[in-house]
């Protein structure tokens, strides 16, 4: 227990603990001071100087981010001194930032705006010269508008810290500094993996998914297209934040309502082929072990991850599993399978994805993901930009009434909807697997071991005799430490599951704004309460998968479904730097 | 060690060069190989020798004779009179006596007290056994075989010293924070990034006396329990890394660095780093930053350097002046150090006043020493002769200060020197032209990392550049003042936090000069352009 140091904030006495920051100090005592460049997920940067205070003693005023406490400290957090330094540095911002509120992307939920009317900020006194860079829309995930760009560095900080990729940097000095990539290249030249963390981070404007709402509001209205919409996990924990709920509000029913509302003519769920990669994935680690196949096997429902481990780690390719990811699986099956079920030609059919991720817009774009002879996902949508559409749609998704996925592809089970946590494919994986080889029934089917945020997780599952070591991380960081383990023969894995983004898609780059830890957490919450909610809670048990094996796919790993659920992965060649 | 009867120092410094001092010193050799006198006369170079406004300069010693303005075509005369008969060549003598000492380079110089400059001019900076011959490492020796770190320390903080890059910290204080704290990889380093404009006293020590900078470093490695000294020099300063490169290796070669030094047990080295020139990183953790090879950024404070700093382990950052300083405090002792100067400043300062003086040039003299002393009598007073009128203090990050100043002495209680440079400004300057100056130095120099500094310093540019075109608003002399305390209080580093000095200092002394810009579209001075038609003294 660290020592305890007593402080005066504001006039009240209040304790805190040494090695706490003041703005920590001033948190724990329900002290509010306004921040920028600050994230909790984040190392301090301290360059913002919003959440200044006024310490008794000092000459300057201290960023309280970074200001560690010390005894006896008598600390303002508004002083007049304060709140005309916050005023006068919300106004330098503005004066160079483009006057296009209305218009943003981040429009109402910009914290630049948010402190400019809180901070009392009624008009920009000083003007001048405002940067001007071009937009960078060189790729399907990430677009870069810097001219809304405050140089917080949260992007910067996200991506070498959490994903340790590295892909932007400051570039340039002063006044013209840009974030960007090195030498101010596009970020379809370098390793980008896409992921989107920047754009969860970003307190502006400045960085947006690629949002291909116009294109689906056209195929909704086209009358010769058949338009499907399928729901990753992650979604339904998070979308109803966008509506003003808490997060951890579980809106599974309401989000299907709203997108029958909205004009889908089947509303389908990415939980279906969740299931069907378990019984693909499973059997092919069960094959593995049998035959001596490359091991650990590591999953590949992560685009980010894929295009991580294409760029830093080409040689450990043969680890992934062949499965595509759920996503890729569903567009490949709407477009063959349920197209001859329901007799209607696919090249009518319109598949839309709405997902928590960013990097799931690339992958739908990747060559290889054309099995059914079209691109066999159409339109990547994320939360935010889903949302977004509903609200134009003019629908009040807090208080619909619940509707129901369409069957067959919108069968499910609880197994499928842990996917949305970091840990889940791993779990869920670990109920059919056990079940499998032992032929006995699982009966405490939550795995805890595999559950929680730690960023790196380790398991050793009990096949009947056989012990199987399994390994989980999240946060591409995380993923590495486990990478290096294996290229150094130190890991003696059998199964890892490797999600991209901080607890798995439930931090997705395309969810919801504003994101931490402690909200992940509510998010994850909500999808172990669906799951614990269900009554099929095994893959190997979703109904509509079997079927779907009877009359299409004969058999997990059947030619069939290497024809279409599984790929190839390519080495990555594009520069990297290192930070 | 050849014996030579005559050495000629030839001040090698930028302004020399750039006033033809590469042809002359060829030339010299030349005549001297024609001659027949090189076994008899060595040719050294030299580094900036403080006066090269007078460029090409060269010394003559045994005689000490300082030779000026020279053209290729005096030196046959040079070699014939002065090598051959020994006389001297009176029309090329820059002035004074011919004595043994330094050359006062003119009357006022007989008021500098030379401690950090006593080798200057007077030994070959090449020459480690020059340096040795003077007493040099004499005081290493002490310090590392009869003397207990923690005596080193003492001794430093006896003596008051304060840091000479500007912020005045105790020197001994920080020595004694860096050896108490926890580390076993601790690093001093040396800090000649000097790119504040107007200062080019670190220059000159590195270019004149290299050792007394790789004596002074081992001597602090020793006090705080450093392994490793690292010299982080500015990127332009060819002559000063030469020199202190040779001076490293030539003191490696004596078992001066390294293992074991005078058989005391202590390892040390020192490294040679070149800055890339951005301004910020004279700020220690930017240069820090900049010594780990990232970009040269100010770092958040806490924790300081001394005990997070390079590698994150604990870090001595002294300026090259406060180093030179230490073999003399170690040699003579805290409390003769501390007899020089005032009450709370201590020893000498090097000031080196530029611009509009008759005399310019880099000067050592004791605190207390007062501004018209200096400005008159040292430097000369104006060069045109006509009415002084201000002069930054420290450069464009200082104070700017008037003829009311005059009697107010250099001293951290009174008059606070900066980093010593004296940007001097006679009546026909123009206050305004020479605030937006300093402004677009900075906004140049701004690392970009922190809002207030980054887009401030651009906003003010902007607005003094309208006044120099006579382009204003009264307003903007309420935002000016507004994004000075702004920048003064909220910036993340020293760069920001002076930015807005000059103005504020200046607004203070000239309102009128700023109204008539801003409100009058005039310039008093005629110097700057206006463009809206405004203004009778347009020019």
């Amino acid at each position: 227990m660290a020592n305890t140091v007593n402080l005066t904030i504001n006039g009240m006495s209040v304790q805190a603990e040494e090695g706490m920051t003041v703005l920590q100090a001033a948190q724990k005592a329900g002290v509010y001071i306004p921040t920028l460049c600050y994230h909790p997920d984040l190392s301090i940067e301290g360059v913002c100087r919003i959440c200044v205070v006024e310490i008794k003693g000092q000459r300057l005023l201290c960023p309280s981010c970074a200001y560690p406490v010390a005894e006896g400290m008598d600390i303002n957090t508004h002083s007049p001194k304060v709140r005309e330094a916050r005023r006068t540095i919300i106004e330098l911002l503005l004066a160079n930032h483009p006057d296009e509120c209305l218009t943003c992307s981040n429009n109402q939920k910009c914290e630049l705006q948010r402190l400019a009317k809180e901070l009392g900020v009624q008009q920009v006194r000083f003007e001048g010269a405002r940067r001007d860079v071009p937009i960078d829309t060189s790729n399907p995930s990430v677009i870069r508008n810097m001219d809304k760009c405050i140089l917080c560095k949260r992007c910067v900080r996200v991506c070498h810290e959490m994903q340790s990729v590295g892909a932007i940097f400051a570039n340039k000095r002063g006044w013209d500094t840009v974030i960007a990539p090195p030498f101010n290249k596009e970020l379809s030249e370098m390793v980008c993996v896409f992921c989107g963390q920047c754009i969860n981070r970003c307190p502006t404007g400045a960085l947006k998914g690629n949002d291909p709402a116009a294109e689906v509001w056209e195929a909704l209205s086209d009358p010769d297209k058949h338009v499907v919409v399928q729901t990753a996990p992650a979604v339904r924990a998070a979308i109803g934040e966008e509506f003003g709920m808490p997060a951890g509000s579980l809106v599974t029913g309401k989000m299907v309502a709203a997108l029958k509302m909205m004009g889908f003519d089947k509303v389908f769920d990415t939980d279906f082929t969740a299931d069907l990669t378990i019984l693909e994935e499973g059997n092919e680690l069960l094959h593995r072990l049998k035959t001596g196949g490359t091991l650990p096997i590591i999953t590949s429902c992560s685009p980010g991850w894929i295009n991580f481990i294409e760029h830093f780690y080409p040689e450990q390719l043969p680890h992934l599993s062949t499965c595509k990811s759920p996503q890729q699986m569903f567009g490949a099956l709407a477009k063959t399978y349920y197209a001859e079920k329901m007799g209607i030609d696919p090249s009518k059919i319109v598949v839309v994805s709405i997902m928590p991720c960013t990097a799931k817009k690339y992958e739908s774009e990747r060559p290889e993901m054309r099995s059914s002879g079209y691109q066999d996902v159409d339109y990547v949508l994320t939360t935010r930009e889903a949302a977004g559409m509903m609200k134009e749609a003019g629908i009040d998704l807090p208080n619909l009434e619940d509707g129901k996925f369409d069957l067959p592809l919108g069968m499910s089970t609880g197994a499928a909807v842990i996917f949305g946590n970091t840990g889940g494919v791993m779990e869920a994986a670990l109920r059919t697997v056990y079940e499998v080889v032992t032929g006995k029934t699982l009966e405490n089917v939550e795995i805890k071991a595999v559950r929680g945020m730690e960023g790196v997780r380790e398991a050793e599952i009990d096949l009947d005799g056989t012990k199987v070591k399994a390994a989980v991380a999240h946060g591409l960081a995380n993923a590495r430490k486990i990478l290096d383990l294996i290229k150094e023969g130190k890991a003696d894995y059998a199964f890892v599951e490797v999600m991209c983004c901080p607890g798995g898609c439930i931090g997705g780059g395309g969810q919801p704004h504003p994101t931490s830890e402690e909200i992940r957490k509510k998010r994850a919450e909500a999808i172990y309460a669906e799951d614990s909610g269900m009554a099929l809670r095994k893959s190997h048990e979703n109904p509509a998968v079997l079927t779907l094996y009877k009359e299409f796919l004969g058999e997990p790993l059947s030619h069939k479904s290497h024809e279409l659920l599984h790929t190839k992965y390519t080495a990555k060649t594009k520069k990297k730097a290192k930070a | 060690m050849p014996l030579y009867r005559s050495h000629i120092l030839v001040c090698t410094g930028t302004t020399c060069v750039l006033k033809g001092c590469t042809a002359v010193q060829s030339a010299l050799i030349a005549e001297i190989k024609r001659r027949g006198l090189e076994n008899e006369v060595k040719v050294v170079e030299t580094g900036c020798l403080g006066i090269s406004e007078k460029g090409p300069v060269m010394i003559v010693y045994p005689e000490g004779v300082t030779y000026c303005q020279l053209k290729v075509s005096d030196i046959p005369e040079i070699v014939e009179e002065h090598l051959l008969k020994g006389r001297t060549v009176s029309r090329l003598v820059y002035t004074g006596p011919v004595t043994g000492e330094v050359k006062p380079a003119h009357p006022g110089r007989q008021k500098e007290q030379r401690i950090v400059l006593k080798n200057i001019g007077i030994i070959d900076p090449t020459s480690i056994e020059e340096y040795i011959a003077y007493g040099g490492y004499e005081v290493l020796g002490k310090a590392l075989t009869q003397m207990t770190p923690e005596q080193v320390v003492a001794e430093v903080k006896t003596s008051q010293l304060r840091g000479r890059g500007g912020a005045a910290f105790p020197t001994g204080i920080k020595w004694e924070l860096t050896a108490q704290a926890k580390g076993d990889n601790k690093s001093v380093i040396c800090n000649a990034d000097e790119g504040e404009p107007g200062n080019f006293k670190d220059r000159l020590i590195l270019e004149g006396d290299p050792h007394c900078v790789v004596e002074a470093m081992i001597i602090a490695g020793y006090a705080v329990g450093a392994k490793t000294g690292y010299l982080y020099i500015r990127g332009e300063y060819h002559q000063s890394v030469a020199h202190t490169e040779k001076a490293i290796a030539d003191a490696k070669a004596m078992g001066l660095l390294g293992k074991d030094i005078f058989g005391s047990g202590f390892d040390y080295d020192i490294k040679v780093f070149k800055g890339a020139g951005a301004y910020v990183c004279g700020e220690e953790t930017a240069l820090i930053e900049s010594l780990e090879g990232r970009r040269g950024e100010s770092m958040v404070k806490p924790p300081f350097p001394p005990t997070q700093g390079l590698w994150g382990q604990p870090t001595v950052i002294n300026n090259v002046e406060t180093l030179a300083n230490i073999p003399h405090i170690i040699l003579n002792g805290g409390e003769w150090y501390a007899g020089i100067g005032t009450e709370k400043s201590k020893g000498t300062k090097i000031f080196s006043p530029c611009g509009d003086v008759f005399y310019p040039g880099v000067y050592e003299v004791p605190f207390g020493i007062t501004m018209r002393e200096v400005i008159y009598e040292l430097a000369g007073g104006t060069k045109s002769g006509k009415p002084f009128k201000a002069v930054l203090v420290g450069g464009p990050s200082g104070a700017c200060v008037g003829a009311e100043s005059m009697d107010k002495t250099f001293a951290y209680e009174d008059l606070a020197p900066g980093a010593g440079a004296l940007i001097v400004m006679d009546e026909d300057k123009c206050i305004v032209d020479t605030v937006n100056n300093c402004l677009k130095f900075f906004v140049h120099e701004s690392c970009g990392q922190c809002i207030p500094c980054r887009e401030g310093t651009k906003r003010m540019y902007e607005m003094t550049k309208s006044w120099t075109e006579g382009q204003g608003e009264e307003a903007d002399l309420a935002l000016m003042q507004a994004l000075t305390s702004n920048l003064a209080l909220t910036s993340r580093c020293g760069l920001g936090q002076v930015a807005g000095t000059a103005f504020a200092t200046s607004y203070k002394l000239f309102p009128d000069e700023y109204l008539s810009h801003v409100v009058g579209a005039e310039c008093p001075t005629g110097k700057c352009t206006m463009t809206n038609g405004g203004g009778k003294n347009n020019g």
